[in-house]
């Protein structure tokens, strides 16, 4: 149905694809992977005919013997919407936050039909219960923010499918979802593709999304297609190096998970945090959510080990209260038997630092690395005398060269900001680092390196890591123990491969069921 | 070495080549400007009168060189004042977001907005006697609030982002993160504001000294050259636009400087023009 051919596009005169072929027939899905920059998305946009301002595309784009390349704005319109639609990654920024989700869907189709704003919205009721959200559960006149994640991502589904499009381009629609979540807005696209006869081309960079969806993969990178096939065959031969060399990447393990000592470092005990939820009265004291309900563990010196929980379960909450941000409403946290509090002494944060998932968010902009790295020293009243050597040598033990000191942190890529993140954490050579999500936000490729890098870290300094992550199959590679939250529970505590192989607890059981896999026979050859 | 943005240097020679005539009238100018010539009045520019003279005969380009000194400093320093006192205000309400600090901060910037900011200037140079320094103390005060919102509403983004929960577990204050890390990232907002707010003061002391209650006669200001120029603007539109040129000018080229300094200020733009 829709078949590229030689597509190829530069932005002022960069290549950013190189001769793409690819086709999808009615009814199939095809999954695009590839890593960060590898031209996926840009690979959708220019099928859209959305590329930004400066592309030149060349190549054709046929739709049903259309050429789409070269298409006038007017009759791209007319495609885009009734004919191919598109779902993004991030729910929340893809849907207006002011308009009802009612109107939201029915404004496609009345863009695209002469139709009666009742009847657009009868469809649009009809298309939100075809999308699981049934008009007594989720009425028309709700708004986005009053939905969860899943619930938006339906909500663009909805509008993607209203029109019965013949292709519909999901960009990794379920990145920014919780793993079980992720399963169900999955199912809903297999079931969608089967029903109404759509192509579907899944963008992600997730192997094993698509292991569990995909008629076909290509895989795709520095904007050329290096590999495509069927799924099974193209997972059980893996001809092309790169494709093997993902696989193995994203299912990387650090040689060796480091032996704890039997010293406790890090104790909490039955810890308690509320917050203060807006008033809903004028006066009389406002109402409490409990984020964090009685958590209790202790961590060893030298330990790995693993937080996981969905969004919204209290891991990040608990995170800034061991870091000593925010105070507890009940139980305590020690750090070597001494109390952590927002008010403690500076010796004793000293001993506590963080490295935060996002690696653009986590330096001043207007910093250089020296500094930024330097940071921590303020827990010393003054820089040391050879502050700089330090800070060249946490550098180099993270990987970098010295000359990046006089750089800013917007000159370096996602990895390498990882990188000084870690610097910055280690330069006080604490005893426990919070890895709050720190390798989410990475390429997989790149977070084989940064999981090594971490593993070296730990045999050296003899580190104690709480890693808090949503990604079960990274916290079962690098945690020897593992605890799982649910509502500000732990619901399951205990050896990170006993947990995994045998949950004892439903919700365990449902997490680990709903992480996608790929098909274990697929890997022996 | 950085190349300087181009609008910095265009903003900066307009308005420096302003600012030196302004300065140069403390040393010397043409003529007198207190002294009237009424036979010479209304002279059309000659090489006497490089740009003429008005209905007293003083010789305009005289009183554009010394106008500008009450228009420029009232501007400044009520800018000056604004940014002074606002940005600390801002600031603080932002770090305490929630308190009652920040509560009594911001319902007293709304109690400032509330007032008309020209009536209320009318009345403290009503109140305390027309002046330019009460001039500057009535603009000042009406740029706190400004300042002290567009801190306050900057600052806010600032302190949601993970470098700030870094620097906290680096074990800093909120006024130390306040100053290391927000302000520097405010920065380019502040300018912003700052170049509006200047030209706003230069256009209000026009406006104050247009109903008598900015700078007194015989001083002269680009705001009472305007104003008296008003009823000879279809005889001798020179009279009028001479000062608004000057007016427009200065206002443009802060305007520039202020994005210039705004590029400038930014790694993340400077990087990319090197």
């Amino acid at each position: 149905m829709i078949d590229l051919q030689n597509l190829s596009v530069s932005i002022h005169d960069t290549p950013i694809l190189q001769d793409v072929g690819l086709s999808i027939a009615p009814g199939q899905v095809i999954g695009l992977v590839g890593e960060s920059g590898s031209g996926k998305s840009m690979t959708a946009l220019a099928v859209m005919g959305l590329l930004p301002r400066g592309a030149k595309a060349s190549g054709q784009i046929m739709f049903d013997g259309l050429d789409l390349n070269g298409l006038d704005d007017d009759a791209l319109c007319s495609l885009r919407g009734r004919r191919i639609s598109m779902i993004f990654q991030e729910p929340m920024t893809a849907l207006n936050p002011v308009q009802t989700i009612g109107d939201q869907v029915a404004e496609c189709a009345r863009i695209h039909r002469t139709i009666s704003r009742d009847g657009a919205l009868r469809l649009a009721a009809e298309k939100l219960t075809r999308v699981g959200l049934p008009q007594d559960r989720v009425p028309l006149d709700r708004y986005p923010h009053e939905l969860s994640g899943g619930q938006r991502q339906r909500v663009c589904i909805a509008m993607a499918i209203a029109l019965h499009p013949d292709l519909l381009i999901a960009d990794e629609p379920t990145t920014a979802l919780d793993v079980t979540t992720q399963a169900q807005i999955l199912d809903l696209l297999k079931e969608l593709v089967a029903e109404e006869g759509m192509g579907l081309l899944l963008i992600t960079h997730d192997l094993a999304v698509v292991a569990g969806m995909a008629d076909r993969v290509a895989v795709m990178r520095k904007g050329k297609i290096v590999e495509q096939g069927e799924t099974e065959i193209l997972f059980r031969t893996m001809s092309h190096p790169y494709t093997r060399q993902l696989l193995e990447a994203s299912n990387h393990a650090p040689a060796g998970i480091a032996q704890p000592s039997a010293a406790p470092l890090l104790q909490v005990n039955n810890a308690i945090r509320d917050y203060p939820l807006p008033r809903t009265r004028l006066l009389g004291p406002a109402p409490q959510f409990r984020a964090v309900d009685g958590v209790s563990f202790t961590l060893n010196k030298g330990e790995s080990l693993g937080l996981v929980g969905e969004s919204g379960c209290g891991k990040s909450t608990l995170s800034r209260a061991i870091l000593g941000l925010e105070a507890l409403q009940g139980g305590d946290i020690l750090l070597n038997g001494d109390p952590i509090s927002p008010d403690m002494d500076t010796a004793r944060r000293a001993g506590l630092q963080v490295v935060f998932q996002d690696p653009y968010g986590s330096f001043n902009p207007r910093w250089k690395v020296e500094k930024l790295v330097a940071e921590p020293f303020h827990l010393l009243g003054a820089r040391p005398e050879d502050w700089r050597d330090q800070v060249r040598q946490a550098l180099a033990e993270v990987g970098l060269p010295g000359e990046a000191m006089t750089r800013y942190p917007h000159e370096f890529s996602g990895g390498q900001r990882q990188r000084i993140a870690i610097a910055r954490a280690l330069i006080l050579r604490p005893e426990l680092i919070v890895l709050d999500e720190a390798v989410s936000a990475l390429d997989v490729s790149i977070r084989a390196d940064i999981l090594d890098l971490l593993a070296d870290l730990q045999a050296k300094h003899g580190l104690a890591y709480l890693f808090i992550s949503h990604d079960l199959g990274v916290v079962r590679n690098v945690t020897g123990r593992v605890l799982v939250m649910r509502a500000g529970q732990i619901v399951e505590e205990g050896e990170t491969e006993t947990v995994f192989t045998t949950p004892q607890h439903d919700y365990t059981r449902n997490l680990i069921n709903a992480a996608p896999k790929i098909p274990p026979a697929w890997r022996t050859a | 070495m950085t190349r300087l943005p181009v609008q910095l240097w265009i903003g900066a020679a307009l308005s420096t080549s302003l600012l030196a005539a302004v300065l140069i009238s403390f040393l010397w100018t043409p003529y007198d400007v207190t002294t009237l010539n009424i036979a010479e009045k209304l002279k059309a520019p000659s090489a006497s009168y490089l740009l003429g003279t008005d209905h007293f005969g003083r010789d305009l380009l005289s009183m554009l060189m010394e106008g500008g000194r009450i228009s420029i400093s009232v501007a400044v320093l009520a800018v000056g004042i604004g940014m002074g006192l606002g940005v600390p205000l801002g600031l603080m309400a932002a770090a305490n977001r929630g308190s009652w600090l920040d509560e009594v901060i911001m319902r007293g910037n709304d109690l400032i907005f509330a007032f008309p900011s020209l009536v209320i200037a009318i009345l403290i140079t009503a109140t305390f006697g027309p002046s330019a320094t009460n001039a500057i103390i009535a603009i000042g005060i009406f740029n706190i609030p400004v300042f002290a919102r567009v801190a306050r509403g900057g600052a806010l983004t600032i302190w949601t982002r993970e470098f700030i929960m870094a620097a906290k577990v680096a074990g800093k204050g909120k006024i130390r993160i306040s100053v290391e890390h927000i302000l520097p990232n405010i920065a380019n907002l502040l300018i912003v504001q700052g170049t509006i707010q200047f030209s706003l003061g230069i256009l209000a002391e026009a406006g104050l000294s247009y109903v008598g209650l900015g700078a007194q006669p015989p001083t002269p200001s680009w705001g009472r050259m305007l104003a008296d120029a008003q009823t000879m603007i279809y005889t001798t539109p020179r009279l009028a636009i001479a000062p608004g040129l000057a007016i427009v000018a200065m206002v443009l080229g802060l305007n520039l400087i202020g994005d210039g300094l705004r590029d400038l200020l930014d790694p993340r733009i400077r990087r990319a023009r090197e």
